[in-house]
């Protein structure tokens, strides 16, 4: 099988309407012609024929690293982390990439000897993973030999105990860790790089730390400094995380980071498999596979819409994998997952146009909450570029989801109150940042939950508008095709109800004849602005 | 001259108070620039006589006038010197003077007595005490103190009773309709028949009912305001009753109500009983609000008129019944206290003479003319709605009484009924609302057909009250006291004063809507949450049921005790428990702490260890998931204002104890455990209803915080007792009968709502610990 890469079509009179992801729901929007063109995501790479043997021999001949039966003794302090439920979106089908790497892992452990084995979903400040999560990611296998003992547990960031100060950065930025991992002999990472953001340091540095060390990346002024946070070369964002590893490694921390890339095979060769495909190419068949998708996810409850949307697994294939040590390693990782996701763009456009689909890495098996759709659209599809953003300064960017006032009490209960309270008062980063983050981080209620209950921390919420908070200040505007007004205005957006009426209100900001570009994710894939 | 004949009096004046009292008292202030009053007045239950002079006489808008022309100071200074309050009550043998009082009445040249319960329904006996021995009382305590000044009684037009054609200023045993009744005999039944009443109120049979009706309006709130409540259906009835032989014994005799009825007879008996105390009597018709003085539209108190003009004008009242040519006689109150100020400085004649002060013989307002006035003012000047439209005032089609009567009696048995059933359904919250507007529409169905019962014999009575005496008072009195002391009924211009003075003192005085929007400031609802949210507060109490979750114990233990049970034994408990729940509620609404002794039974042999750990997943799976955000906020905004933060509920220890960290304390029901079992005992009472009151009257109490100023969440009737207590009650989500009640009492309601986008689930089960997906994937991705 050959796989396209990615394309840029120019809109003219011939071109079909378009699909724009909508929440758990799709639109099809015709664009206009002549001045409007399509980004679409390269076609899945090829997955490799065995996976399994492509882990075993990553694991024994890692780059710059002993192989890893020759790091494991018997006696020794092992801590196995791995990529939480946020990746990858949607889960995969079973086996979880995770549970085919840590079974390996494991199964050399145990040649070698060591018996004392942690398992730590590195999760940082989001929220716990349940028990079925858990064993998605692991396997039950792996669940149902550690678990009960006590063995595979989450991250407990804000376990005073649990957690230990390495030391600051020459920048004096604190760095923090789990201390299992911080005092074991050796800390595999077991990562899944869905996006060039992930991966390297950051597993560590980020998903093993709380908000002491979180603090000193997750913030305006380096998030504003990140252009992108996708594209690591000019990322204030990793510059701190690599930063933050290198005290690690000073330390005495002995990593073994295994990465892992994925295809984008979202929707396999099923009915599903449309979504996936350049609408002009659509035959009979896929329209009316499509009419009779977007008919049933009409007429269905949006409980049961959620439900069926959120069950959804991907046929995703591994595409590589590689180990030893961090930023080495990480350097192969993030040419595989350009080699999937990069489309070369020429030029920026006045107006961006984005469809929010039904989950982010922050509503896995939840509710797509008002400010997770404003993190989506302004923080992750925003920053999907190489280079320049794919909209001008003082551009305007349109997204179509239908951001319902909705919020999941157990997994977002701070995101109500900052809903409720926050943006009410404010939407600018820094006077947030300044004036609630501190309180909100440290309420004894948020700790509370995010260590006995399901909820992602206290800041989270103000993490994810930072997330977006370069865009805010680089765009002109935003508008939300199909979303609640009320939900929408309290974003400090402004509400459309179709996209001709969000063109129409975006021509107060960029002019009557605008230059449009639809950047057709998900699939995820990154543009390479020239 | 009216002001130099009462120079250097000493007057005695009862029923300061009233309307017409009132006006009294400010004309002689300031119209007569030194007499002396003494104003016999009944001490209130709080407040002493004087007080009452204070605050409910002279601190009246009548005496804005007089205060500004005084100056604050000499207004205080010339009360003070001329005003002597004495303690005491015209239904107490001896008017209940003591020592001083006597002396004060036996000092005075003229007595004004203008008391009386002028509800039209006052209960019989009341009515009796009142109105028919009062006056009697007056004179025979003038004469155990051997004094005769001139008594002026305040009565009124309709002792003549219901008649057509003329009725003179004669006394009423010389009338030729008077039926031969011995007020004796009345006197006597009337109290007997208070007894009778009395006595079949304390019937087994009616304490039942009074208590089963105590028990539909607030539900299992616990003993002490149940009993309560009985207390208060039981006096109702009573009065009710009371009420009702009032009419009858009046309609029986030919009087329209209990009021002229018993305003016949007494006086009646004041003739009988005066010896040679000279006395006047005066006999207003309707009184209305003032034509010119103190100011125009002056007015106290709602009087007949306004309710039925304001029911009209809002639209509720849409028929009345009447004769369009029939006269309203209505009278200004400012005319009839210059014609009494004129019969007391005219002093008594040799014969009792009888003084009527009424329009209708003179200078008639017809019926019709009085609804064309008032539709078309309403029609320029419409009241608006809670939408901000205008409402239309409707036509009016003069039907008779029977039919206005039956429409009503109808639409208020539906609404009654429908009530009931709304009160019964298991709903609460914004849909609970229903039942408290039915129940509004059915007070003011109920309320309308008391207009028409009461005043209906009014507008239908179609006598003409002679005026001679009154017109010949007015003769004698000086050409310039005529421009001062007005009271000649044919100087009255209805159209002006219908439209241009009474309308609009009584939309004034109604309060309601006479503009559309514009509301401006805060709303009530947000002034009130504004008190509750004080610095001041001190304890923030909570309920946590349908308070702050939207769910119940029921809930709570189905998903613990389904927690580890296999699919097949998950089906039979929900069916067992689903056959169970009429049961439940019906001993739930019987009394919340059997309800939940009985139900926390279920517990007993259950793993303490293993429900504790259980209960910690149920935290998330099905309190927080079930939790009303805004509630959870409201409380953090109480602890972070500093209020002490308690959440008292009949839920069990290991249920609420992940909450602990939202609250400074928490108060529930505990389980006693034997071993690593637990017993399905309780090791106390559970804090409901009074209990519950009781607790944090306690808890207040070993803090040294004062519940006054603490505040109180609550969803149900049967929290009644917490909710009193505290000096802010909340109701959340309230249930029908709570809608109801916070409604009436003007307690801020909450409307929390579980997040939006949450399914619900009605028994809610547990997810199974331990359980591997059976499907294999890899043979699924194959």
């Amino acid at each position: 099988m050959t796989s396209r890469p990615g394309y840029v079509l120019d809109v003219d009179r011939s071109t079909p309407p378009v699909l724009f992801h909508h929440g758990e729901g799709f639109r099809l929007e015709k664009l206009p012609a002549g001045r409007s063109r399509v980004i679409y995501p390269p076609e899945p790479l090829p997955g490799l024929d065995d996976p399994d043997a492509a882990i075993r021999r990553a694991l024994l001949e890692p780059i710059d690293s002993e192989p890893l039966p020759a790091l494991l003794w018997s006696g020794m302090k092992l801590t196995i982390a791995f990529d939480d439920l946020s990746l990858p979106l949607p889960k995969m089908r079973r086996p979880d990439i995770r549970q085919r790497v840590i079974e390996q892992v494991l199964d050399m452990a145990a040649e070698a000897g060591v018996d004392d084995v942690h398992l730590i979903a590195a999760l940082a400040l989001h929220r716990r993973m349940t028990e079925a999560e858990l064993r998605h990611a692991v396997g039950d296998r792996v669940y149902d030999a550690f678990a009960p003992r006590g063995l595979l547990y989450n991250l407990d960031a804000e376990d005073p105990e649990g957690m230990v100060l390495l030391g600051t950065t020459d920048q004096g930025e604190e760095v923090e860790l789990n201390r299992r991992a911080a005092e074991s002999d050796l800390v595999v990472y077991v990562n899944i790089n869905l996006v060039a953001m992930d991966g390297g340091w950051k597993s560590t540095a980020t998903g093993l730390s709380g908000y002491r060390g979180l603090r000193h990346h997750h913030n305006v002024r380096t998030l504003r400094n990140s252009r992108s946070f996708m594209d690591q070369d000019r990322s204030e964002l990793h510059r701190s995380n690599w930063r933050q590893g290198e005290v690690i490694r000073k330390a005495g921390v002995k990593v073994f980071q295994i990465e892992t890339t994925l295809n984008n095979d979202l929707f396999g060769n099923g009915p599903m498999g449309t979504l996936a495909k350049r609408e002009w190419e659509w035959t009979v068949r896929d329209r009316a596979t499509f009419l009779a998708m977007r008919a049933g996810v009409d007429r269905a409850p949006a409980s049961l819409r959620r439900k069926v949307f959120q069950a959804w697994e991907a046929p995703y294939e591994l595409t590589s994998v590689q180990a030893g040590e961090v930023e080495a390693v990480h350097r192969v990782t993030t040419e595989n997952v350009y080699r999937q996701q990069l489309v070369a763009v020429q030029g920026q456009t006045d107006i961006l146009a984005l469809g929010i689909p039904y989950v982010c890495p922050y509503n896995v098996n939840s509710i797509m909450n008002p400010v997770l759709v404003m993190s989506t659209g302004l923080g992750y599809f925003f920053n999907l570029h190489r280079g320049k953003p794919l909209v001008r300064e003082g551009g305007v960017l349109i997204v179509s989801h239908p951001t319902p006032w909705e919020f999941h009490p157990v997994h977002h209960p701070s995101y109500i109150d900052f809903f409720e309270q926050v943006l009410a008062d404010t939407t600018d980063p820094v006077e947030m940042e300044k004036k609630y983050e501190r309180r909100f981080a440290e309420d004894e209620w948020y700790i509370h939950l995010y260590r006995t209950s399901y909820a992602y921390h206290g800041v989270h919420p103000f993490y994810m508008w930072y997330w977006g908070c370069w865009a805010l200040q680089h765009l002109g505007g935003v508008i939300v095709v199909g979303g609640d007004p009320k939900a929408v205005r309290r974003l400090g957006f402004k509400p459309a109800s179709t996209l001709q009426d969000a063109l129409e209100m975006a021509s107060d900001i960029v002019g009557r004849q605008p230059t449009i570009t639809y950047f057709k994710v998900p699939p995820i894939m990154m543009a390479d602005v020239s | 001259m009216i002001p130099e004949q009462l120079n250097g009096k000493r007057i005695f004046l009862t029923g300061a108070t009233g309307f017409v009292g009132t006006a009294l008292v400010e004309r002689l202030l300031r119209s007569v620039s030194d007499c002396e009053l003494v104003l016999l007045v009944r001490g209130g239950r709080r407040s002493s006589p004087e007080r009452r002079v204070e605050r409910e006489v002279l601190r009246n808008d009548a005496f804005d006038r007089l205060r500004e022309e005084l100056g604050k100071d000499r207004f205080g200074h010339e009360t003070q010197r001329r005003i002597t309050t004495v303690g005491g009550d015209v239904s107490r043998d001896g008017l209940g003077l003591d020592d001083a009082g006597r002396a004060a009445l036996a000092s005075c040249d003229t007595v004004i007595h203008s008391a009386a319960t002028v509800a039209f329904d006052a209960p019989l006996d009341r009515a009796v005490e009142v109105n028919l021995l009062g006056p009697t009382r007056v004179v025979e305590t003038m004469r155990s103190l051997g004094v005769k000044p001139h008594l002026v009684s305040v009565s009124t037009c309709y002792v003549a009773g219901n008649r057509r054609g003329s009725a003179p200023e004669e006394r009423v045993e010389n009338s030729p309709y008077f039926v031969e009744v011995d007020w004796r005999g009345e006197v006597s039944a009337a109290r007997r028949t208070r007894d009778d009443v009395e006595a079949q109120s304390r019937t087994p049979e009616m304490l039942d009912r009074f208590h089963a009706d105590a028990r539909d309006a607030l539900g299992a709130a616990g003993v002490p305001l149940l009993a309560d409540r009985t207390e208060a259906n039981r006096c109702a009835w009573v009065a009710d009753r009371l009420v009702e032989a009032g009419k009858a014994r009046a309609a029986s005799l030919g009087w329209p109500d209990a009021y002229a009825y018993t305003k016949a007879f007494g006086e009646v008996a004041l003739l009988e009983h005066r010896g040679d105390i000279p006395v006047t009597i005066v006999r207003p018709s309707i009184i209305e609000s003032a034509l010119a003085e103190p100011r125009p539209g002056w007015i106290r108190g709602f009087r007949m008129a306004e309710p039925i003009i304001l029911s009209f004008a809002r639209g509720l009242l849409k028929e009345f019944p009447g004769v369009p040519e029939g006269i309203v006689d209505v009278i200004p109150v400012d005319l009839v206290v210059a014609a009494i100020c004129a019969v007391a400085a005219r002093g008594p004649e040799l014969e009792p003479s009888i003084i009527q002060v009424a329009s209708g013989s003179t200078n008639p307002l017809r019926y019709r003319r009085l609804v064309d006035l008032v539709s078309e003012w309403f029609s320029e000047n419409p009241l608006y709605d809670s939408n901000d439209q205008p409402i239309v005032v409707p036509e009016w089609t003069f039907p008779g009484r029977g039919r206005v009567q039956k429409q009503l009696e109808r639409a208020t048995t539906w609404l009654g009924r429908a009530e009931k059933a709304v009160t019964a359904l298991p709903i609460r919250g914004r849909q609970a609302e229903i039942s408290a507007e039915i129940e509004e529409r059915r007070q003011e169905a109920e309320r309308a057909l008391g207009y028409v019962e009461l005043y209906g014999a009014y507008s239908e009575c179609e006598a003409l009250y002679g005026v001679e005496n009154l017109l010949a008072l007015h003769e004698s009195v000086p050409a310039q006291d005529r421009e001062v002391f007005d009271f000649d009924p044919s100087s009255i211009d209805w159209d002006s004063y219908v439209r241009d003075i009474h309308l609009p003192s009584v939309v004034h005085h109604g309060r309601v809507r006479t503009s559309p929007g514009g509301r401006r400031g805060p709303t009530r609802e947000q002034r009130l949450r504004a008190q509750v949210l004080s610095a001041d507060r001190h304890i923030a109490a909570f309920d946590l049921e349908n308070t702050l979750i939207a769910s119940n114990v029921v809930a709570s233990y189905a998903w613990l005790a389904t927690r580890r049970l296999p699919t097949d034994e998950r089906l039979r408990f929900v069916a067992k428990t689903l056959l169970e729940v009429p049961t439940l509620l019906a001993l739930d609404r019987r009394d919340r702490s059997d309800f939940l002794r009985h139900f926390y039974r279920r517990y007993d042999g259950a793993p303490a260890g293993q429900v504790d750990r259980d209960s910690v997943e149920m935290f998330s799976d099905l309190i927080l998931a079930k939790s009303f955000p805004a509630a959870i906020r409201r409380v953090r905004e109480h602890r972070s204002l500093g209020h002490r933060t308690v959440l008292i509920t009949g839920a069990l220890d290991f249920v609420v104890d992940p909450l602990r960290p939202l609250f400074d304390d928490i108060v529930c029901a505990e389980m006693s455990r034997e071993g690593d079992t637990y017993t399905g005992e309780l090791l106390s009472v559970p804090p409901t209803a009074e209990a519950r009151a009781q607790v944090l009257g306690d808890y207040a109490a070993a803090e040294g915080l004062r519940l006054s100023e603490s505040v109180a969440y609550a969803d149900s009737s049967s929290d009644l007792p917490m909710l009193e207590a505290v000096g802010f009650p909340v109701a959340v989500n309230p249930e029908p009968r709570l809608a109801a009640i916070a409604r009436k009492r003007g307690w801020l309601v909450e409307y929390f709502d579980k997040a939006p986008g949450m399914t619900t689930r009605t028994l809610p089960l547990a997810p199974r610990p331990n359980r591997r997906r059976r499907t294999s994937a890899r043979r699924r991705s194959a």
